[in-house]
């Protein structure tokens, strides 16, 4: 549980100067003389900038409102864009409103097609000892029953360990696993007829919490673990410490579609599987390794996902491998989607964290050392545990230097369901930590939190991350948080907070403004690669594919306006097309943010070399230099002729010249040695914000956000109202996170909250009438897709401030002692911090 | 004479359906008979609105909308009414004012919801009320999930699509829809099927305690916001269903200056304006009663006679001093509501008996009502505990005091002990609560599950007794209060 951080000296808090007149009732007045860190974050900032003059409250108002902003170059020329940086609505968004729009359960089934169901393993942890499916099989319209001993291949459908089994052989490890599949003419025939199976299990008691892994000592992958310096030294020098546990709770995705896919078999073996994953190759792949047949024989493709936030970048595969087995065993198509209640015990979620944390001050109240050991629950398997404790620990520090530094970490094996890849992919658990440090800074020296982070930001030469890359863009971060608090009226508003809290007994408010810095690449090096696909016709329409997949974030249309502007076309003659591995092969999966990024690159690529041999015959032909030549407003401008768009792809067509190109990007400039924990991990970092103002009752811990003001980085933006949904959706996710979205497992290893009447996202009245998001006006120093950055996960940690805001409003019962709040805080945790702080504490 | 099919209105025609099975839900019939999938599967329990349809029925002499989850109601149970799906909206080629303004405000990502919340806001469109409120939207909006925008764009297209007088082309056809559905209001009993399996609708009381003492083996079938789960979750294998939704008489209130009578197909929805009158209190917790969807199917008779311990209902109309009727065969019985509820999911009715009324007392002159519900999310969430309150004030003190709570115990339950130590107690002597907040200690030794833990029940229930007092004597919530305060929702009345 949450320990009450210690502090080194008694009683005289180690921020203030020794002797220093100073008393409690300071806390809250960052005005007060008493208080060592100075009143203005300035002051501490030696060298800081000014924030930019631009109004970035009026800018945001704009870019919803009119959603073309006005943006300038760095020469203060107006770009010439006709349709990047454009608001253009989603591509499907007419088709999403009338419901014609179609997901793999709406595809028109061909005739004949089967449906499948899984059997599950009632028990968390034991051996199959007996499972006797005849009975299943009796069942009138059952057509085949799959079990292990029905697989030609490997019986293996993890993303890389070779340790998630499609069907249990003999070692039994979550409840719930699967054990078999009915195949069957009818859904509801498959659901009921799985019940009939004959099952016996040796049991074993389950490993389902941190300490029951941490008691077996049984982990999925090595320990890991790097730093720099000596921080427990450090910190038992230091003027000051503190030290506790904190817990950071998972998170089901809830993508609105659940898991499903069909698979379709074809001559000599072929086999089409229409999957909702985020990740088509990898789906490919491990069919061709379970069906035992080259990966040439199958494909795998995606129109689009109703949702995937990670859910679907490993944890797809599992069900389309299922439905390609089926279809390969019985020769008809066969389709599997899981009920809503099955996705949740079947599929895992975002890895819960406990974090062992320490840490040494200075007299400013500055980090000297900071030793963390994020313990992550990873569940029965490995999945992409690797890289999203990784993630958490290139995350431990989000924004703040620390001179001694150790980050250690566990991925903890327990029998419960594989935890995988949730937007952020363990980032946000790693960055909560560090930002409950911060607070309990705050707490122990009766600074305002804001100032605390400000006195530990990175700035000039401190600039250097745990893992040895530098942050280059120190000035980004400061003045955007400096921004912010102009914009939010953090001063004034803590003023009149602290007012309020003084005269509220019951009612308490709370402020928090905190800040995201993340890092964007895949921490897989060789993952940071992606691939186009596109022809011109001799029509003029251009036929648009890459490896990217579109899961509502809008990938789709950003990669049609770049691919648009290439040409100077119309949007209307870009065809979108569904990923396909046989259009686009060996790509990486749609995640870590990089979707834009590396298929706008790929689409860009392949684009301007089509454009490019058109220029080439256009210059031949009409012997006008290359330079004089201009695609625009769907036209081709040759010195001072011109011709339309598609009378030119005709005479490139009768000149033999190639209208269709394969690009390919990889991402310069990053390395990693994960051996040495040592490198450039990230190409760059997205930055934001986020300041939020809650109100918690202190007799229920129920509790309302009020308002909550944003400014987010995404470099020069591709697509302004796409980047804002993406803010305002992540956010609100992030917030569904740390307040009431709870993950509940009984000692046996059910899930007891496995729906949504039990799971409680967030819905339309948790979102504050006052929500004010603006994009920050910061081009991307690395050469990015038209200078824009990554949007997908950074918005998610944004909700951090939701969070700190709440245990700043239990704070208000007794600015004495720290808040002892784990996330979710629910109102459960919340009353229980309130009863703490006290005295009276909760059984 | 009884009726083999059952007929609805849809897109101007009526349609007949025979030879289904009891079970069939209505989103199953629309994806997997009509073929038309635009309206999807989300989660199959009515709790995320991706598969809201609006049902249409005659009130007050015109066609009102309301949005359903189809995936928990019976294709049976649209008997009758009329049928609008997402295909409808733009039948004619053009957006639908809320499809455009979803459009316009980028409301929709990933899509998957979205057809849900379309038909969300067109029953806001045609039903909401003028002028629109955010407040408003986000009501209509709390049984819709949407993971992918946080709803923000959402709530800013129904307000600009939704904020006008209906002008579709559903107000156009209004009148040829009135005939229609009036044209199938044929008093007849239905029953698709056979004796060993059936979809029953019968139209009388009289039929139907005859069809029941028949068939008590029969599964009786109010809003279906309960009974659907155990047939899309616990794959039941029910056979024989009787719906009561075509019973002449059932869903009537009757309202006096001393008493609500409620029959017992009243819908949560139709109820919470009369229960709003008799107290602010009850108005919020109908307010927050599920969502639109679950409000608009739900009965009140359902609540009471499902038996739920965390129904929301029964401690408010316990400590409201209701009364229950029940009807078996041609006999009636009534008794106080608290011992309807015997134990876990057991009441007091035998097989071929049904509620057939609820009587609920108003609140007198000297009377205080209070209610809490306390809940993870404050909208579309079951309560972990849920605290309702009445006391007969004498002057300054408390001459008599109702309490029950939901959640604290395998029942809905009343709180003797809190009530026997709240007697006596002077409003502005704080100091002295403190046994009655104590004594709700001894009333119910609450569950540790998902919901919360047994101390957090029993913390937040003496807390409530404090809260419950405090604002009896301050008379005042916005200091008690983070939503549902008293002043504002009487200002809103």
């Amino acid at each position: 549980m949450n320990e009450r951080p210690k502090l080194a000296a008694s009683s005289t808090s180690p921020l203030r100067g020794e002797g220093a007149p100073q008393a409690r009732e300071g806390v809250g007045n960052s005005t007060s003389a008493n208080v060592a860190l100075p009143p203005h974050p300035g002051a501490l900032t030696r060298s800081d900038p000014p924030p930019p003059k631009s109004d970035v409250s009026d800018l945001g108002k704009q870019e919803r409102i009119s959603g073309t902003p006005e943006i300038r170059g760095k020469d203060g020329a107006v770009e010439a864009l006709r349709h990047v940086r454009k608001s253009l609505p989603h591509d499907s968004g007419v088709k999403h409103v009338q419901g014609v729009a179609q997901y793999i359960d709406d595809i028109r089934e061909p005739e004949g097609t089967l449906h499948v169901a899984i059997g599950q393993s009632p028990k968390a942890r034991g051996r199959l000892i007996s499972l006797d499916v005849s009975a299943v099989r009796a069942v009138p319209g059952v057509v085949a029953v799959l079990t292990a001993a029905d697989i030609p291949g490997k019986n293996d459908v993890s993303p890389a360990f070779g340790d998630d089994p499609l069907f249990v052989d003999t070692e039994v490890s979550f409840l719930g696993q699967a054990l078999f599949a009915v195949v069957a003419t009818s859904r509801d025939t498959a659901r009921r007829a799985v019940k009939k199976a004959v099952m016996e299990i040796e049991s074993e008691t389950p490993s389902i919490t941190v300490e029951d892994a941490l008691e077996r000592g049984e982990t999925v992958l090595p320990d890991y673990a790097y730093g720099r310096g000596d921080p427990h030294a450090v910190i038992a020098q230091a003027p000051g410490k503190l030290e506790g546990g904190f817990r950071v709770g998972g998170q089901e995705h809830f993508y609105l579609e659940g898991q499903v896919a069909m698979a379709i078999p074809g001559e000599d073996g072929d086999i089409h599987v229409y999957s909702s994953t985020q990740h088509p190759t990898e789906v490919q792949h491990v069919v061709a390794r379970v069906l035992d047949i080259p990966d040439a024989y199958v494909t795998c493709e995606t129109r689009r996902m109703g949702g995937g936030f990670g859910g679907k970048e490993s944890q797809a595969t599992q069900w389309a491998v299922t439905a390609a087995l089926a279809a390969r065993v019985t020769g008809r198509p066969c389709k599997l989607r899981l009920d809503r209640d099955d996705d949740f015990i079947l599929t895992g979620k975002r890895h819960d964290f406990r974090c062992d944390w320490r840490v040494g001050l200075d007299e400013e109240g500055r980090i000297q050392g900071y030793a963390v050991d994020l313990l992550a629950r990873c569940g029965y398997s490995a999945d992409l545990s690797a890289g999203v404790v990784d993630r958490a620990m290139f995350h431990a520090d989000n924004a703040y230097w620390m001179p001694a530094v150790h980050i250690a970490s566990k991925r903890l094996k327990t029998n419960t369901v594989s935890n995988t890849a949730f937007r952020g992919f363990g980032g946000p658990q790693g960055m909560l930590a560090i930002e409950h440090v911060m607070d309990q800074i705050a707490w122990a020296t009766g600074h305002d939190p804001l100032d605390v982070r400000y006195a530990n930001f990175y700035r000039g030469a401190e600039n250097l991350t745990p893992y040895g890359m530098e942050v280059e863009e120190t000035d980004t971060l400061i003045n955007l948080v400096r921004t912010l608090e102009e914009t939010s009226n953090y001063r004034a508003r803590r003023e009149e907070i602290v007012a309020f809290n003084a005269s509220s007994p019951i009612m308490k408010r709370g402020l928090s403004l905190t800040p995201v810095k993340f890092g964007i690449s895949f921490t897989l090096t060789h993952m940071n690669q992606a691939g186009a696909l596109v022809h011109v016709y001799q029509d003029g329409s251009v036929h648009l594919n890459h490896g990217g997949t579109e899961m509502g974030q809008g990938l789709y249309i950003k990669v049609a306006q770049v691919v648009a502007e290439e040409f100077g076309i119309a949007m209307e003659r870009v065809r979108i097309t569904a990923t396909t591995t046989a259009k686009v092969p060996n790509t990486s999966p749609t995640a870590a943010s990089s979707g834009s990024d590396l298929n706008g690159m790929a689409a860009k690529i392949a684009a301007g070399a089509i454009k490019k041999r058109m220029i080439a015959y256009a210059s031949e032909a009409y012997d006008v230099p290359e330079e004089q030549i201009e695609f625009r407003d769907d036209r081709v401008f040759i010195g001072n002729q011109s011709l339309a768009f598609d009378e030119m792809a005709k005479k490139c067509i009768a000149a033999r010249v190639q209208l269709s190109e394969a690009g390919h990007y990889k991402t310069p400039k990053i390395t990693w040695d994960r051996a040495k924990g040592t490198g450039r991990p990230f190409f760059y970092f997205a930055y934001g914000a986020a300041c939020s103002e809650v109100i918690v009752d202190t007799l229920t811990g129920e509790n309302r956000l009020t308002r909550t003001d944003i400014l987010h980085d995404v470099g020069r933006s591709l697509n302004p109202a796409i980047d804002i949904g993406q803010i305002e959706g992540g956010f609100v996710q992030g917030m569904g996170w740390l307040t009431t979205e709870e993950l509940v497992f009984s000692k046996e290893g059910h899930l007891l909250t496995h729906a949504p009447s039990t799971y409680k996202i967030p819905v339309a009245s948790d979102v504050p009438a006052a929500f004010n998001v603006a994009l920050y006006p910061n081009a991307n120093r690395e050469e990015t897709i038209y200078r824009s950055k990554a949007v997908g996960e950074p918005p998610i940690m944004l909700a951090n401030s939701v969070f700190c805001a709440l245990a700043d409003a239990v704070h208000a019962l007794d600015p004495s002692k720290p808040v002892p709040l784990n996330a979710p805080a629910t109102p459960e945790a919340i009353l229980r911090a309130c009863e703490a702080l006290r005295g009276r504490p909760m059984g | 004479m009884v009726r083999e099919t059952i007929r609805f209105w849809r897109q101007e025609r009526a349609v007949e359906v025979s030879g289904f099975h009891p079970r069939t839900t209505l989103l199953d019939y629309l994806r997997l008979q009509e073929r038309r999938v635009g309206t999807k599967e989300g989660c199959a329990e009515g709790d995320c609105g991706a598969c809201t349809v609006a049902v249409g029925r005659m009130r007050g002499g015109r066609v009102h909308y309301e949005p359903v989850n189809a995936c928990i109601l019976l294709l049976g149970q649209i008997d009758g009414a009329e049928l609008v799906t997402v295909e409808d909206l733009a039948a004619g080629g053009e957006l639908h004012p809320v499809q455009s303004a979803m459009v316009a405000t980028h409301g929709s990502q990933c899509g998957f919801c979205t057809p849900g919340i379309v038909m969300s806001l067109f029953t806001l469109y045609h039903e909401g009320a003028r002028p629109l409120s955010r407040e408003a939207v986000n009501d209509a909006l709390a049984g819709n999930l949407c993971r992918c925008t946080g709803y923000r764009p959402i709530v800013d297209a129904a307000l600009q699509a939704c904020g006008d007088q209906p002008d579709d082309a559903f107000s156009i056809a209004h009148e040829r829809n009135v005939q229609g559905l009036m044209s199938l209001a044929d008093g007849q009993d239905v029953l698709v099927g056979d004796e060993t399996r059936f979809f029953a609708a019968p139209a009388s009381e009289d039929s139907l305690a005859a069809l029941y003492a028949g068939h008590p083996d029969a599964t009786l079938v109010a809003g279906c916001t309960d009974v659907g789960l155990w047939i899309t979750k616990g794959m039941a294998e029910i056979e024989k269903i009787i719906w009561l939704g075509r019973v002449a008489g059932l869903d009537l209130i009757e309202e006096t200056s001393e008493e609500l009578g409620i029959g017992a197909m009243v819908t949560h929805a139709a109820i919470h304006p009369s229960l709003a009158r008799i107290d602010p209190d009850l108005g919020e917790l109908m307010r927050r009663f599920g969502s639109w969807q679950v409000r608009a199917s739900g009965t009140v008779g359902g609540n009471i006679a499902n038996g739920s311990p965390i129904g929301d209902l029964a401690p408010a109309l316990i400590a409201l001093g209701s009364e229950v009727e029940l009807r078996h065969g041609d006999a009636t019985r009534t008794m106080p509501l608290e011992n309807f509820f015997i134990a876990y999911r057991k009441q007091d009715r035998v097989p071929g008996e049904f509620v057939r009324r609820i009587t609920v007392p108003k609140l007198k002159a000297n009377e205080v009502f209070r209610a809490y519900k306390i809940s993870k999310r404050f909208d579309e969430d079951i309560s972990a505990a849920m605290g309702a309150f009445r006391f007969k004030l004498d002057g300054r003190r408390i001459a008599e005091a109702r309490v029950a709570f939901g959640g604290m115990a395998a029942t809905p339950k009343r709180a003797l002990e809190t009530e026997r130590a709240l007697v006596g107690l002077s409003l502005d002597e704080p100091s002295g609560w403190g046994e009655a907040m104590a004594a709700i200690a001894r009333d119910y030794q609450p569950l540790d599950d998902h919901r919360s833990s047994a101390a957090y029940r029993a913390t937040v229930a003496r807390n409530l007794v404090f809260k419950a007092l405090s604002e009896t004597a301050s008379g005042e919530t916005r200091a008690t209060r983070i939503i549902g305060q008293r002043d504002a929702l009487q200002a809103a009345e």
